[in-house]
């Protein structure tokens, strides 16, 4: 071997072994950057999964309610629990002035009330007696026992005042202060108050939206594929037609809320902010994504099985119904799930038809007002209580653990259903 | 008797021009050999007997083939009634990724002609029979019929082609992708069912056109240049470019 070859060996390898180590570089970013992101919303979202609850003695006094003798279910429901309710929060400091009352009382939330009522109701036999009740923390409070809040701030800026901090610290050293799994964060709607604040509205909002978006987006999608595939002629009106599809798919989902404000409520009247039109809108935006993965998987199919039916006297549309879309089915299901996940994370027009209105109710169908998980993220990461930055990361958490799932579904899609070709 | 009569056939694939005023009779219950070097039209010659040309955009096909005295490419003429008068088998072993008993199945389905799962039964068990592959198969009817070996496979598709009782059935290449044991079944398969169908098959292998075909025509550029019974054409053709092609001068 002379010596220029020996050279350009040597350099061939370096090369090689260079653009591996780029590889492994590009890879070492990506890994890291992601490592990054989610210890970020897990160190910060974790906590958002716990509540804290004041452990309060309450008098049921019969009196204070504005009970009878004997009080029928109705007389439960229709009593006064604000008077004790107040006398309650107030009883943990017997030396308490007026305002300092006023204090202890913003040291649970405004549920505290409801609270206590519930806790008659289901022990009615309570009246007469004191127990002690798990009421909700404030917000603030709540940070303050997750660690999350500055307490060494001076007291003008802060939102929790010295009186509210000793009497909460002097609970604690009690035992009287709890931390339980957060099961209203799944269970209530949006809030105004971190502590009360939940996704319920918000979930329901996107399991909704994404319902619409599939029933309209997977047939309309389907059928268009499987026309342009199998049945439509080659010619410069459909190379038109999939040039603009493929725009179509390339479009910023604000232009197709723009779309959606314009025609769907404009014009059409459609509910605002209901899921309905945030599906049908999330539907425009999926289309593209669906027709393209269904063309792909049609195309996948070897000719050699449309020849083979053709030939057995199948009509164009039994070889299609019969052969084609079954084997592309798993291809291009896997698609709408992809498409759906798309559109699961979508804000900007959802925002722009109306879904961002702060909801406090659970919808019950897809006519009824509500928000979804990314606007929820938007709405609470706007907001200024401290109590919402956690509640943001575990409502990301939460819509990522759905795509998760999503994405998952659409592999095990893909590997169980796809047929091998002999 | 002539079941095939094809006349001056022009097939052009957009401009160009593929097939030269063909004309051909092909003879009932006999087996028809198309020879011809690579790229001559006899596939696309195979191809426009049961209209399998229409799937291709560009193809047009011109002149008559008249079969049982109608001619196929007349706009009455329904392309399933006449697929399931004219059976095909490809290059390449096509069965359905589906199970062999529905792989024989299909036709005999879609054509209404089994009233009850016993007919059905019966004409699976027929197909494979004749198809010689019923002993190989019986145990596993219901087991994919892509994971056959290939030369299953091509009788598999034998099957399938037969399970709708065709008078014709067209075969392209079917060997081609075959071992010569499983070339060698097919063969004889071929043999035997030429009592009930008339077969045309296109053959790259001279051997194969003299030991199965009793016609043969030549295909060249498009043209048939020379077609007669298979023992005329392999020892005395009239045509110097048949004899040059035969005896592997070119091609």
């Amino acid at each position: 071997m002379n010596k220029s070859k020996e050279q350009l060996l040597n350099k061939r390898y370096k090369a090689e072994q260079r653009f591996r180590l780029y590889g492994l570089s590009a890879i070492f970013m990506a890994l890291l950057f992601l490592t990054i992101f989610i210890f970020k919303i897990f160190s910060t979202g974790y906590s958002a999964f716990q509540k804290t609850w004041l452990i309060v003695p309450v008098t049921f006094d019969a009196e204070l309610m504005m009970l009878e003798q004997n009080p029928s279910n109705e007389d439960l429901q229709d009593a006064d629990y604000y008077d004790i309710a107040l006398k309650s929060m107030a009883d943990l400091d017997p030396n308490a002035n007026e305002d300092q009352e006023n204090e202890l009382k913003r040291m649970v939330s405004y549920f505290f009330e409801k609270e206590i009522k519930n806790e008659l109701l289901n022990n009615p036999g309570l009246i007469g007696k004191t127990k002690e009740v798990y009421l909700t923390a404030s917000d603030d409070l709540d940070q303050v026992f997750k660690g999350n809040y500055p307490r060494d701030l001076p007291e003008d800026q802060r939102r929790v005042s010295d009186y509210q901090l000793k009497i909460f610290d002097q609970l604690v050293a009690k035992g009287k202060v709890e931390s339980k799994f957060n099961i209203s964060f799944f269970t209530y709607a949006d809030s105004r108050e971190p502590e009360l604040a939940g996704i319920a509205s918000s979930f329901m909002g996107s399991i909704f939206s994404i319902l619409v978006c599939l029933m309209i987006a997977f047939p309309v999608a389907v059928l268009a594929a499987i026309y342009l595939e199998e049945f439509a002629p080659k010619n410069r009106l459909t190379d038109f037609i999939e040039v603009n599809i493929n725009n179509l798919a390339a479009v910023p989902s604000i232009v197709f809320g723009l779309l959606g404000l314009g025609v769907l409520l404009a014009i059409f009247h459609l509910p605002r902010s209901t899921p309905l039109v945030g599906g049908i809108t999330l539907s425009l935006m999926t289309l593209p994504t669906i027709i393209i993965a269904a063309r792909a998987s049609l195309k996948a199919v070897p000719p050699s099985i449309r020849e083979a039916a053709l030939a057995m006297g199948a009509s164009r549309m039994q070889t299609t119904m019969h052969h084609t879309v079954p084997l592309s089915m798993p291809g291009t299901l896997s698609g709408t799930i992809i498409g759906l996940a798309q559109a699961l994370g979508e804000t900007a027009p959802l925002i722009l038809i109306g879904m961002v209105a702060f909801v406090n109710t659970i919808p019950g169908s897809p006519m009824d007002p509500a928000a979804s998980l990314p606007v929820q993220i938007y709405i609470w990461a706007e907001s200024a209580e401290r109590g919402f930055v956690e509640k943001v990361s575990a409502c990301i958490m939460v819509l990522l653990g759905f795509l998760i799932i999503m994405n998952l579904f659409a592999q095990i899609i893909r590997h169980k259903f796809e047929k091998k070709w002999s | 008797m002539i079941k095939i009569k094809a006349k001056n056939v022009d097939v052009f694939y957009g401009k160009k021009q593929a097939l030269y005023n063909i004309g051909l009779d092909i003879e009932e219950n006999q087996v028809t050999a198309l020879i011809g070097p690579s790229g001559c039209g006899k596939s696309t010659f195979l191809r426009c007997l049961n209209r399998m040309n229409d799937v291709i955009d560009i193809c047009s096909v011109k002149g008559e083939i008249l079969i049982n005295d109608f001619n196929i490419n007349d706009k009455s003429c329904d392309v399933v009634r006449l697929r399931e008068k004219i059976g095909m088998v490809f290059q390449k072993p096509n069965p359905f990724p589906k199970t062999v008993y529905e792989n024989i199945s299909y036709g005999p389905t879609i054509h209404g002609m089994a009233q009850s799962k016993q007919e059905m039964d019966e004409i699976v068990e027929t197909s494979l029979k004749k198809a010689a592959l019923w002993e190989e198969v019986k145990d596993r009817l219901h087991e994919a019929g892509t994971g056959l070996s290939g030369g299953q496979q091509q009788r598999l598709c034998i099957a399938r082609a037969i399970s709708v009782r065709p008078e014709v059935i067209l075969m392209d290449e079917p060997c081609s992708a075959l071992d010569p044991i499983a070339t060698a079944q097919i063969e004889e398969l071929i043999d035997e069912l030429k009592k009930e169908h008339t077969i045309i098959i296109v053959t790259h292998s001279m051997a194969q056109a003299a030991r199965v075909s009793q016609n043969t025509g030549f295909f060249h550029l498009g043209h048939l240049i020379e077609h007669g019974s298979t023992d005329k054409i392999f020892k005395n053709p009239d045509n110097t470019k048949t004899q040059d092609y035969i005896t592997g001068r070119f091609g």
